[in-house]
């Protein structure tokens, strides 16, 4: 095993892991209020308005870094329930489990701005285009994650059918990224990643930019919390069974 | 080969004289499909429109009513874990399962659909795609919902939660599916979404066994 691989699974256990995540948990915390700040700012009152869209493109610095987060999470979700089938690693379960609720938040925050930008650009809540329907599906798949993790008594067999869950449901991810190239919609299809680089203004794309910074800063905040969560709330349990075993 | 005729036998058998199973399924699927025109308003012209995606869903509602037996009284009288056990791989098992539910849900479902067409004054057109669509797609719907009904085995609330994990899946063979009888009825050729669709039974023959049978080993641990 090469020296990072040694690395990983030092730190990967789960004692180390809170050492180590009350090192990176006050940077994370401190990246997100300076990168959301920031990116406001930017967002709001340097960038231009879009000479078709008006003012209501400032919609897609909140929207467009929440649908990128809803699909890297569902990624993350996927690897790390793959990484807990294989290895029956404990943290890769905790952080498959922790991750689905962010994951279904951002899903919903996309799926909630994308909304309230239908509205005035294409003058309805919602379409039935590739793009929003793969999207909703994804939210779907978070909750029957979610609920499936916690429909058995046994806390271990709910994390296991759940992982299966997760890569079952992981063909959707590409379906989504690349819905809008298939298929013939009405999302526009993305003017990050062309063959002749970002087509976006620097003017735009610096705030969207650091949107995406501050909702990954974010992403690994919350996700340090709850899994450092986890942890202790499986501390508890082996000693109150150690307790009561007298 | 042996083995795996076994065990599909042995479930028709079992479908057979322990119930109703297959004429529940259809009833259903008949009951959903009569109650649109109420819901709708009988119009002949508004059925004949709205017909083949009522008969889709209604269709794919009613192959996931029986999912969650394909593996649950095996749980429950421990003959799983005899399956697991047994020399035949777990996955083929799983087809075999499989094969035996779609010959008891999905086979009378298509046999019930002409009469359906009828009541909902669907085109010969509509109906000559409607039978082989769903003759590819309700095999894919077996297979995924096998792989759901694994995963929910012996869970708190079995059925509820088993159409949240399915249906979601479901939605690729209904696109396809209903856009079939769409093109069909538009005058367009359907062989673009039969072959999108034969494809997603490729992939879900390929892929559906093996998710199914880490569920049950789960299941059974």
């Amino acid at each position: 095993m090469d020296a990072a691989g040694k690395m990983f699974l030092k730190h990967a256990n789960p004692q180390r892991f809170l050492g180590l995540s009350a090192v990176v948990l006050p940077w994370a915390a401190g990246a997100t209020v300076v990168l959301v700040t920031a990116g406001v700012y930017l967002a709001l009152f340097a960038s231009p308005p879009d000479y078709q869209q008006g003012e209501t493109v400032r919609i897609m610095y909140v929207h467009v870094p929440a649908a990128w987060m809803a699909m890297f999470c569902y990624s993350i979700m996927a690897a790390a329930s793959a990484a807990m089938l294989t290895w029956k690693h404990p943290l890769a379960a905790m952080v498959a489990k922790c991750t689905a609720p962010i994951g279904a938040s951002f899903t919903f925050l996309a799926l909630l701005t994308g909304s309230l930008w239908g509205k005035p650009m294409w003058d309805a809540w919602w379409v039935w285009d590739a793009r929003l329907t793969s999207v909703l599906v994804l939210l779907f798949l978070y909750l029957g994650y979610i609920a499936l993790h916690n429909a058995f008594d046994d806390p271990g067999r709910g994390s296991r059918a759940a992982s299966v869950l997760a890569l079952v449901g992981f063909v959707n991810v590409p379906i989504i990224k690349f819905s809008v190239d298939w298929w013939n919609t009405l999302h526009q299809p993305s003017s990050m990643v062309t063959a002749e680089g970002p087509a976006i203004h620097a003017s735009m794309l610096a705030p969207l930019l650091v949107m995406a910074g501050a909702y990954t800063a974010y992403y690994v905040w919350v996700l340090l919390l709850r899994v450092r969560g986890e942890i202790i709330a499986v501390k508890i349990r082996a000693l109150q069974m150690r307790q009561a075993g007298g | 080969m042996t083995r795996f005729l076994a065990v599909v036998r042995r479930d028709l058998r079992l479908a057979w004289r322990q119930g109703l199973d297959s004429v529940m399924v259809v009833a259903f699927f008949v009951l959903a499909v009569v109650l649109f025109p109420f819901g709708v308003g009988p119009e002949p012209n508004i059925l004949a429109r709205v017909g083949t995606g009522i008969v889709w869903v209604a269709a794919l509602l009613a192959s996931m009513l029986a999912l969650e037996r394909v593996f649950q009284t095996d749980y429950e009288d421990g003959s799983l874990e005899l399956l697991t056990l047994s020399p035949m791989p777990l996955e083929l098992a799983v087809l075999a399962k499989v094969c035996a539910h779609w010959l008891t849900t999905g086979l009378p479902l298509i046999a019930a659909t002409p009469l359906l067409a009828v009541l909902l004054n669907l085109e010969w057109e509509a109906l000559a795609v409607l039978v082989p669509t769903l003759g590819i797609a309700t095999p894919t719907m077996s297979l995924v919902g096998a792989v759901g009904a694994a995963l929910a085995l012996g869970s708190r609330r079995g059925g509820i939660l088993l159409s949240l994990l399915v249906l979601p899946l479901y939605v690729p063979v209904l696109i396809f599916g209903a856009g079939a009888a769409e093109a069909a009825l538009g005058g367009f050729s359907a062989r673009p979404q039969l072959l999108v669709l034969a494809g997603l039974f490729c992939a879900a023959l390929a892929l559906c066994p093996w998710a199914a049978a880490t569920g049950l080993r789960q299941a059974v641990d």
